[in-house]
């Protein structure tokens, strides 16, 4: 543990769980779009859903979406900064079952139309946990990058990822596949301990049945670090 | 850090003859390969936006619930006016303690320490104290470190967790490291630090976290406060040279213990304490309405 862990992280108040991981979040559905978002529908439930007015988390999920850090001291004007660059918020409250309290779906359109469905909780201390992205169950905290590879699923697919990235010197720190069904849809969340190089972006992109390869810088919890 | 106890941060400074801080800050170059001229430099930015914070909420702020703001201003107007009891550094690191914390209730920009709730405690002792000794940003930083170091043992052997252990995790935890990261100001050996620690946990073992309406403001604010007092109550006795009964470390845990055979209510749910009082339940269905409009 770092000292800078306890003094710290410089943040906009008022909760490092309802405001600081909410920025995260929706800083990481930002990375998991691939960009500026122009609309968003927004789901709060459990704790989020009853305190969501006086910690602010509206406000910081919107400007996560906006590329804020958590110590952003625009974040208190997020949503007249959203207004002026032309992303469109709705919220609701709902109950999404047996989600953590802290947990936000996110229904997001970019700019070039692409649709992208994203679950995510703030579990404390401004860490976070993305759960959801479109169908698929994923697991993923955010801290290391990582790839989001969608694909057709069937046999060898898993082995070439990861023989690419080893091709290139790239250690895998966590892995997680997830699928609609046998051979159908399926998406892989691999966390890296360093950022994937271009060549092998390229060439897991290239193979047969990947659909799409995104790449997600680590979600930082402070400017600078 | 690869300091685990308190006991251990006090042989290991006292032998080389250093203060935690530097002790702490040497450890912290070591697990991370910064040079001590960069985790200063992180330090001081830290530092910087403690005292931003503290300016900002004398200034005067309102919370966005409309239920806090403005009582740090009212601390230091009637400093001025010469009303009050007490005296330096007492009332203003109080009235920074109250800055600090509105201005995190108001969605400002703040350094936990160790957690948001518990912001105002450190830096409201340090920055006060500072002014009353004249000390050194040199200085502060490594009191900063200090402080720091007590956190991470706290967090490694127990929790910082309100909602795992009540306010005594939050608060508690930031009263401690204010406790001694001052007497480590007032050049305080590091066994005095230590004692400080254990005092400042005195007075707070068992404090539940009740917040009205579940926010971050009644009666965190004011806790914030009068944990101020209690950091330098206890560091004024570890410099007189008393000594703790209980050591650091047993006292730390037995926060944690506490913590545990503390009911839900009274961890952070909004549910029970000073969140379930009349006045409590009535603010709480107030903002639950308002929001809804």
């Amino acid at each position: 543990m770092s000292v800078f862990d306890i003094i710290g992280p410089i943040m906009i108040g008022p909760s490092s769980s309802h405001t600081a991981g909410a920025v995260r979040l929706g800083l990481a559905a930002r990375a998991i779009i691939g960009g500026q978002v122009s609309r968003a529908d927004i789901t709060l439930h459990g704790s989020f859903a009853e305190t969501y007015h006086g910690h602010g988390t509206d406000i910081a999920l919107v400007a996560g979406l906006l590329g804020m850090s958590p110590d952003d001291e625009r974040i208190p004007n997020a949503m007249q900064i959203a207004q002026e660059q032309g992303l469109r918020v709705g919220f609701h409250r709902a109950d999404l079952g047996d989600a953590h309290p802290n947990s936000a779906q996110m229904e997001l359109v970019s700019p070039d139309g692409v649709k992208r469905s994203i679950r995510g909780a703030s579990v404390g201390g401004g860490s976070i946990l993305i759960t959801k992205i479109d169908q698929f169950t994923v697991d993923f905290t955010g801290e290391n990058h990582a790839l989001v590879v969608s694909y057709k699923d069937q046999p060898g697919i898993i082995a070439k990822i990861t023989s690419l990235l080893a091709a290139e010197n790239v250690n895998i720190a966590a892995m997680r596949v997830s699928r609609e069904a046998k051979h159908s849809k399926a998406l892989a969340i691999v966390e890296l301990d360093q950022p994937a190089p271009e060549k092998s972006i390229t060439r897991i992109s290239q193979v047969p049945s990947v659909d799409t390869v995104m790449v997600l810088p680590p979600i930082s919890l402070e400017e600078g670090e | 850090m690869a300091i685990t106890t308190i006991a251990k941060l006090v042989e290991a400074a006292s032998s080389r003859g250093s203060t935690i801080g530097a002790l702490a800050r040497e450890l912290e170059a070591d697990d991370t390969g910064l040079s001590v001229a960069q985790l200063d430099e992180k330090m001081r930015r830290r530092l910087q936006v403690m005292r931003d914070s503290v300016a900002a909420g004398l200034e005067g702020v309102r919370s966005k619930s409309g239920l806090t703001g403005g009582d740090a201003r009212r601390m230091t107007e009637a400093q001025s006016r010469g009303v009050l009891i007490g005296n330096e550094p007492l009332d203003s690191a109080m009235a920074y303690a109250l800055a600090v914390s509105e201005v995190n209730a108001a969605m400002g920009r703040i350094v936990a320490a160790p957690t948001a709730g518990s912001c105002g405690i450190l830096p409201g002792v340090l920055l006060s104290v500072a002014k009353t000794l004249d000390t050194s940003d040199a200085s502060l930083i490594e009191a900063l470190f200090s402080a720091g170091a007590v956190g991470a043992v706290v967090a490694r052997s127990s929790t910082l967790a309100g909602a795992a252990a009540g306010c005594q995790a939050e608060c508690g935890t930031g009263a401690a490291m204010a406790a001694a990261a001052a007497t480590e100001l007032a050049k305080g050996s590091p066994r005095q630090c230590a004692n400080a620690v254990a005092f400042a946990f005195k007075g707070l073992l068992g404090l539940v976290c009740d917040p009205v309406a579940g926010l971050v403001e009644v009666p965190c604010i004011k806790r914030n406060a009068i944990c101020v007092a209690v950091a330098l109550a206890a560091a004024d006795m570890a410099l007189a040279g008393i000594e703790s009964v209980v050591p650091p470390d047993e006292v730390i845990e037995t926060m944690g213990l506490i913590g545990r055979e503390l009911p839900a209510s009274l961890r952070e749910t909004a549910l029970g304490g000073l969140a379930a009082t009349p006045t409590g339940k009535g603010l709480a269905a107030k903002l639950m309405s308002s929001k809804q409009e």
